[in-house]
């Protein structure tokens, strides 16, 4: 039998988190109970903590916040002997360009976040747990705040969750608009406080987190998975997907396209798939230029990885990373150099500032890339954007520089001759700006 | 003249027990956020009584607030236009929704305007781009706005009009998005 028939919730679907997206009742807790919701946490409260851990594992989940880490595997670092309370932490934050799945997934069904919340406290002894939601989601904050009220009336969070003797606090708490809290060590500072910089690891939040105490950050989606493999098990699970990415992937697709929107795939599905049967494909039919697979922060790819698959490796094969599932696209008429610099200006702004490859990199680069899009650069530019490029690279404090590479890299890589176009007009081929060649010759 | 009153007070003092005894500095967003939503920007004094509150020195406060973008420590009207202008959105026409923005508000559009009723934001990616090009309006969202709409938004708060959002409640002005943001109120 199709793994998948097995599914529960009644549906035979490719579709794991986002199978109920038609379906308006499941936004409020009895819509989602009578739908079959807050069945995987129950099945969770009948087993041992260790053995939800070691379902998890067993599912070969992986994290969707960014850097693909085995879930399960996350749980059990977290040490059981250290007299401190443990803490979840979920990571809402949301802020990668390109990227609106874990919105969209509070937008509709807000309890499978908190029903995964509650299981992954249930699995490492953790009472206390926080959802750090972005402060520009001031809707979406609502929206969690009034589910959490709603899952407490209905006793599946606060004391004895569903008759049994497990507690769980949860108390949503907001951002104030800054990209780099959705790292994982300057969100823990932000919510204790601090202004919201990144932390030396190690050590790792798992044995010194939130308050120096034991933590667990997961991602929105990476939680929502949870309550369907409690339900349906690790081998349903492992049905959807590859080997190495099991699981279904929901995909941000944004840009020039003809649908814009959220699409839950199985890993491993060919962006070909993604990009013509889900998002309608190219805006006006115009030819593929680019494409980042998972937000601004992985490097971009072309028209020739149309048939790449979206998962782990198969996108880490063909020199780019899955991210968080977010693919901008451009079309042919785009300017991969004004694309690159608007990219750049947004990690120059939001550089916490803390190091200096990342702060004084990011806005060399920018105005490197201006003056090439503006028609100002010069030939010894392509050079600079390589050293600059290979100087941030994993020579910063923390990942968010090494985010920034990523589009200048590629685009230098794919698009050479575009930047050399744009040095040796003396314009910006796409949008004409610039003085022209011939008004440099004079000048010089 | 304190910036809290007793009542907010009482407040502030039920925001620092969200968290656990002996860790209310975590309270600092929200009872940066109170302060903001009493005088639409957080002030001198707003800072000095937050870290009252905190038990902490004005400066490690002040410290924080700078930080994040979304306290304003410098004058700011009674509603904030945001106008994303990442990627996604410039790809779908954002430069133009800011420019008419910017024409439409007028000089010192990202300050604040001689009226005190606007400021312009410049803002990065909303995590809304499948409905780019994206504006807040004290952090409410439009979707698929184009430069007419956006002159049309900032028409109706000239007349002391909030636009409807397309999800949600709009908050009144940037003042009660402060005090939604601090985790209080109906929500929107
Ligand atoms: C600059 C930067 C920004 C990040 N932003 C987010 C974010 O907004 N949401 C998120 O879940 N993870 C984000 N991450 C990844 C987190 O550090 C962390 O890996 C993740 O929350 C772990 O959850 P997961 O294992 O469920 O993916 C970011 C990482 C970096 C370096
Ligand atoms: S780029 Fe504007 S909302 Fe994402």
């Amino acid at each position: 039998m199709d793994p998948r028939r097995a599914g529960g919730r009644g549906v035979t679907t490719d579709r794991i988190i986002t199978r109920n997206w038609g379906n308006p009742d499941v936004f409020h807790v009895d819509g989602y109970v009578a739908n079959g919701g807050y069945a995987g946490l129950k099945k969770a409260l009948a087993m041992a903590p260790e053995d939800v851990i070691e379902l998890v594992k067993g599912s070969g989940l992986r994290g969707r916040g960014g850097a693909g880490f085995p879930t399960g595997v996350k749980w059990s670092f977290v040490p059981q002997d250290t007299g401190k309370p443990t803490y979840v932490v979920c990571n809402f934050d949301e802020s990668e360009p390109g990227t609106f799945n874990n919105r969209e997934l509070v937008d509709r069904e807000p309890h499978q976040l908190l029903e995964g919340l509650a299981i992954a406290a249930y699995a490492v002894r953790c009472h206390n747990a926080y959802i750090y939601v972005r402060g520009e989601f001031l809707h979406q904050g609502t929206i969690v705040r009034r589910a959490v009220e709603e899952a407490y009336d209905r006793g599946f969070l606060g004391k004895g969750i569903c008759g049994s003797d497990f507690d769980l606090d949860v108390v949503p708490h907001r951002g104030a608009g800054a990209y780099i809290c959705g790292e994982e060590t300057g969100l823990l500072n932000s919510l204790e406080g601090f202004r919201g910089q990144p932390r030396q690891r190690p050590p790792f939040p798992a044995v010194e987190g939130l308050y120096a105490s034991p933590t667990v950050i997961n991602n929105v989606e990476t939680l929502c998975n949870v309550p369907h493999i409690l339900e349906n098990g690790a081998d349903w699970f492992r049905g959807f997907g590859t080997a190495k990415s099991p699981g279904t992937k929901v995909f941000s697709v944004s840009g020039k396209v003809e649908r814009p929107g959220n699409y839950e795939v199985p890993m491993g599905t060919p962006f070909r798939v993604l990009l013509e049967e889900h998002a309608g494909g190219v805006l006006g039919g115009k030819a593929l230029k680019a494409w980042t697979p998972g937000g601004s922060s992985t490097p971009m790819l072309t028209a020739e990885h149309l048939d790449v698959g979206l998962d782990f490796e198969s996108l880490q094969a063909a020199g780019s990373l899955l991210g968080t599932g977010a693919a901008i696209v451009l079309d042919e008429t785009d300017c991969v150099v004004e694309a690159a610099r608007r990219l750049l200006a947004f990690y120059a702004h939001e550089s916490c500032g803390k190091c200096t490859p990342c702060r004084e990199g990011t806005w060399w680069a920018v105005r490197v890339l201006s003056r090439i899009e503006e028609g100002l650069g010069r030939p010894e530019d392509l050079p600079i954007m390589n050293d600059l490029g290979r100087n941030i690279l994993f020579r910063a404090f923390c990942p968010l520089a090494d985010g920034a590479v990523s589009p200048i890299t590629s685009t230098l890589t794919y698009f050479r001759e575009e930047y050399e176009a744009h040095v040796r007009e003396g314009r910006c081929p796409f949008t004409g700006s610039g003085p022209g060649r011939r008004i440099e010759e004079v000048a010089s | 003249m304190a910036v809290l009153s007793p009542e907010l007070r009482g407040e502030a003092e039920r925001i620092k027990a969200r968290y656990p005894a002996g860790r209310e500095r975590s309270a600092m967003l929200p009872l940066l956020y109170l302060v903001q939503s009493v005088e639409g920007r957080v002030t001198r004094d707003g800072l000095r009584e937050v870290a009252d509150v905190l038990g902490l020195k004005t400066a490690e406060v002040e410290a924080v607030a700078s930080f994040y973008s979304m306290l304003r420590l410098r004058p700011t009207g009674a509603h904030v236009v945001s106008v994303c202008t990442n990627l996604a959105c410039a790809l779908r026409g954002a430069k133009e929704v800011y420019a008419a923005a910017h024409d439409a508000i007028g000089s010192h559009a990202e300050e604040m305007t001689e009226d005190g009723l606007l400021t312009l934001h410049e803002e990065e990616c909303l995590g809304a781009c499948d409905a780019a090009p994206v504006v807040q309006v004290d952090f409410a969202n439009h979707d698929r706005v184009t430069p007419e709409r956006m002159r049309e938004l900032i028409e109706a708060l000239r007349r002391g009009e909030v636009s409807e959002p397309s999800a949600g409640r709009a908050p009144r002005d940037f003042k009660e998005a402060s005090w939604i943001l601090a985790g209080l109120g109906d929500g929107a």
